[in-house]
């Protein structure tokens, strides 16, 4: 896809971006503590978070930023929304910029939300007779209109994210820049949020997005660049970002017991190559139809020789509830052994009979005769289940009725 | 929809005081002090009453203090009950603005962490809100001061003057302040005692003449409210034995220094926030 989008002009030029946080060894916040000790040691760490980082963005492509925690992504993300100062290099834009770092944040809640959309209107740059004008069109498309002078704090918090996101698309700006909203709602509202953004996308609107989930990458971007230590380190098709994004997450720290950021622990038993959520052809999901097939796929990497290997996935619904457990010996019961450096492809298929909304798996893979986790990585995969299943319970088990006529007493 | 995109690349200048085009900062003032006026004042059942009733007390109290117990009012001065109310009005507007002012931007931690917003209007719309109010009050002041049988003259048309003087003071004043609780908490405590301190340095409870010595009054003389005030009992009051801030400075010479500190104010004030608002987002 990124090779053929056609070079226009630039959108955004980043060139040589640097930036560093002072964080202070020892914090004076107090004008006291400064006239008493007025030379104390104003010692300080320097943490760099961008180390040079130039790139460009052209006008109507939708481009996508992937980074692990701590990585500079949201730095990068701040800067271009002149949230935060640069310290050197340069951003160049065309165009009026609409940032979202998060849906609904410029709202006050003890206003009504046509206040709240005509200040955030105006934040956003358009003109206050701008933002009247389109006040309808808001609150409308958020179908709160009966709601339109109520105080945002008598609002459900689906509402504010209804309004919120219609504010976004009603902006109307030339770039939108959004974080990780794909996140919030329910999945008829993630739905909302899919369809809104292929619009903006056939609109030829350019969309920086700041996410964690490979599969909106996948499924959106022209063009995707990933961030890792302040630097660039790969940038160029969305695929191949999203590989090398994994690959960063689940490699293994290096030789014995260790975490890193993302929770994963593992001893030197295994090597996660890639785990997710797969479609009937194989290929990556974030999403899976309630009432279709539901499927894990995970590809390992023997690290020694061993017997026993069984693999579990917990499926927890959003609110951390464990829903279902799946766990297995891998190759048969009991599970063959494994040479180092064997590769297994496991696939798990079960009925989808979870209810709409959004899901974790954690996986955890364990030797079964010597006990212990060898590889446990909390949050592995997150998906979406999406259908029309009309209620609110946990799963939807299928059933059969069978009514006869009773002749009793 | 804009069809027609702006293919220019310009420089993105990043946070600071005004960021943004002068446009955009005016509308979001305007819109941020109206809004927020008409939440405090249209939100409760009683509404604008409240933030008249709160001088009102004051007034009243100081007034029975003043006139009845020492007498000091009634003597002096012959509008004292107007002067007092005056005064005590127009120290309410400074005195609720940089107070408010204090937490104003820390408190707006949101806004100011995830979006582009030019820092300085968080609290120049503070003090305007305050000024909203000090414009209905002003009204009922006006009654009082027909009520006590002063006439209007020619010299009222000053007390504009009087107003925009002491509003800048207050909007610089707000401005350095709100940019130094990021920095400083215990400005927030420093400046309850500091303000306190300033309703006593200014000719509100007393004229300038109750010193009965001309340093004790140049001295005074020193604090640019003291002079704005004793300005506008002046020209609004124009009370024969009130002497205008020259001669109560003993001179044009005597105005200086309150004058440098009022243009202190503004300089630290302008200095302080342009070098604090970039870096707001990050120190929060």
């Amino acid at each position: 896809m990124g090779a053929s989008f056609p070079r226009v002009s630039a959108a955004i030029q980043v060139e040589d971006l640097y930036k560093s946080f002072r964080i202070p060894t020892h914090r004076v916040d107090s004008l006291k503590e400064r006239v008493i000790r007025p030379f104390a040691a104003r010692d300080h760490r320097e943490l760099k978070a961008l180390d040079g980082i130039s790139f460009e963005i052209e006008q109507g492509e939708f481009f996508g930023i992937v980074g692990r925690n701590g990585s500079g992504k949201s730095t990068l993300l701040k800067l271009l929304a002149s949230i935060y100062r640069i310290d050197s290099g340069t951003i160049r834009m065309a165009g009026r910029m609409a940032p979202f770092i998060e849906l609904g944040v410029g709202f006050n809640t003890d206003l009504s939300a046509r206040e709240n959309v005509v200040l955030n209107g105006v934040m956003m740059g358009l003109t206050p007779r701008e933002a009247r004008n389109r006040l309808d069109a808001v609150v409308e498309f958020a179908e709160l209109g009966e709601f339109v002078d109520l105080k945002l704090k008598n609002y459900s918090s689906g509402m504010l994210v209804r309004l919120a996101f219609s504010l976004l698309l009603e902006v109307d700006a030339d770039i939108l820049l959004i974080d990780e909203v794909l996140a919030v709602g329910d999945a008829a509202f993630q739905q909302k949020c899919v369809d809104a953004f292929h619009e903006m996308k056939s609109a030829g609107k350019t969309i920086i997005l700041v996410t964690h989930e490979m599969g909106s990458v996948e499924s959106f971007c022209h063009r995707a660049m990933l961030i890792e230590g302040g630097r660039i380190a790969v940038i160029g098709a969305p695929d191949e970002v999203s590989r090398e994004y994994l690959r960063l997450n689940f490699e293994a720290p290096g030789p014995g017991a260790g975490a890193d950021v993302t929770g994963t622990r593992t001893d030197a038993t295994v090597r996660l190559l890639d785990t997710s959520l797969v479609d009937a052809e194989g290929h990556r999901a974030n999403a899976a139809e309630h009432g279709g097939k539901l499927r894990i796929r995970t590809r390992i990497e023997a690290l020694r020789d061993f017997a026993g290997l069984e693999i579990s996935y917990l499926i927890a619904n959003a609110e951390g509830i464990a829903v279902s457990q799946w766990r297995f010996g891998v190759g048969g019961d009991p599970p063959p052994p494994v040479k180092a450096g064997e590769r297994l492809e496991i696939v798990t298929a079960a009925e989808n009979l979870l209810a709409p909304g959004h899901y974790l798996v954690h996986l955890g893979i364990n030797v079964k005769v010597e006990g212990g986790m060898a590889l446990e990585m909390p949050g592995a995969i997150d998906f979406v289940v999406f259908g029309v299943a009309n209620h609110h319970a946990l799963v939807a088990l299928p059933q059969e009725t069978v009514t006869t006529p009773y002749e009793g007493e | 929809m804009n069809t027609a995109v702006d293919t220019e690349l310009r420089e993105v200048g990043g946070p600071g005081a005004l960021g943004g085009g002068r446009q955009r900062f005016l509308d979001l003032l305007w819109l941020l002090a109206v809004t927020e006026f008409k939440r405090v004042y249209f939100g409760t059942v009683l509404g604008y009453l409240w933030s008249l009733i709160r001088p009102l007390m004051l007034f009243g109290v100081l007034l029975f203090v003043f006139t009845q117990v020492f007498r000091l009012g009634s003597e002096q001065v012959e509008h004292y009950p107007v002067m007092l109310l005056l005064g005590i009005v127009l120290f309410t507007f400074f005195q609720e603005s940089t107070t408010n002012a204090v937490t104003a931007v820390v408190s707006q931690e949101g806004v100011v962490r995830k979006t582009q917003f030019p820092r300085l209007v968080i609290p120049l719309a503070t003090v305007l809100t305050c000024a909203f109010n000090l414009g209905l009050n002003l009204v009922v002041v006006l009654g009082f001061v027909l009520a006590f049988g002063v006439a209007p003259t020619w010299s009222w048309l000053l007390f504009p003057v009087a107003l925009a003087v002491l509003f800048v003071l207050t909007a610089a004043v707000s401005a350095a302040l709100s940019v130094l609780y990021v920095r400083f908490r215990d400005v927030a405590i420093i400046w309850l005692v500091v303000a306190q301190m300033l309703f006593y340095m200014t000719p509100i409870l007393y004229p300038v003449t109750a010193f009965e010595d001309s340093t004790k009054e140049q001295l005074l003389m020193l604090n640019p409210l003291a002079v704005i005030f004793e300005q506008v009992r002046v020209w609004v009051l124009h009370e024969p034995q009130a002497p205008t801030a020259v001669e109560a400075a003993g001179g044009v010479a005597g105005l200086i220094p309150a004058a440098a500190i009022f243009l202190g104010a503004c300089v630290f004030a302008v200095w302080t926030f342009s070098r604090e608002a970039p870096r707001i987002a990050e120190d929060l």
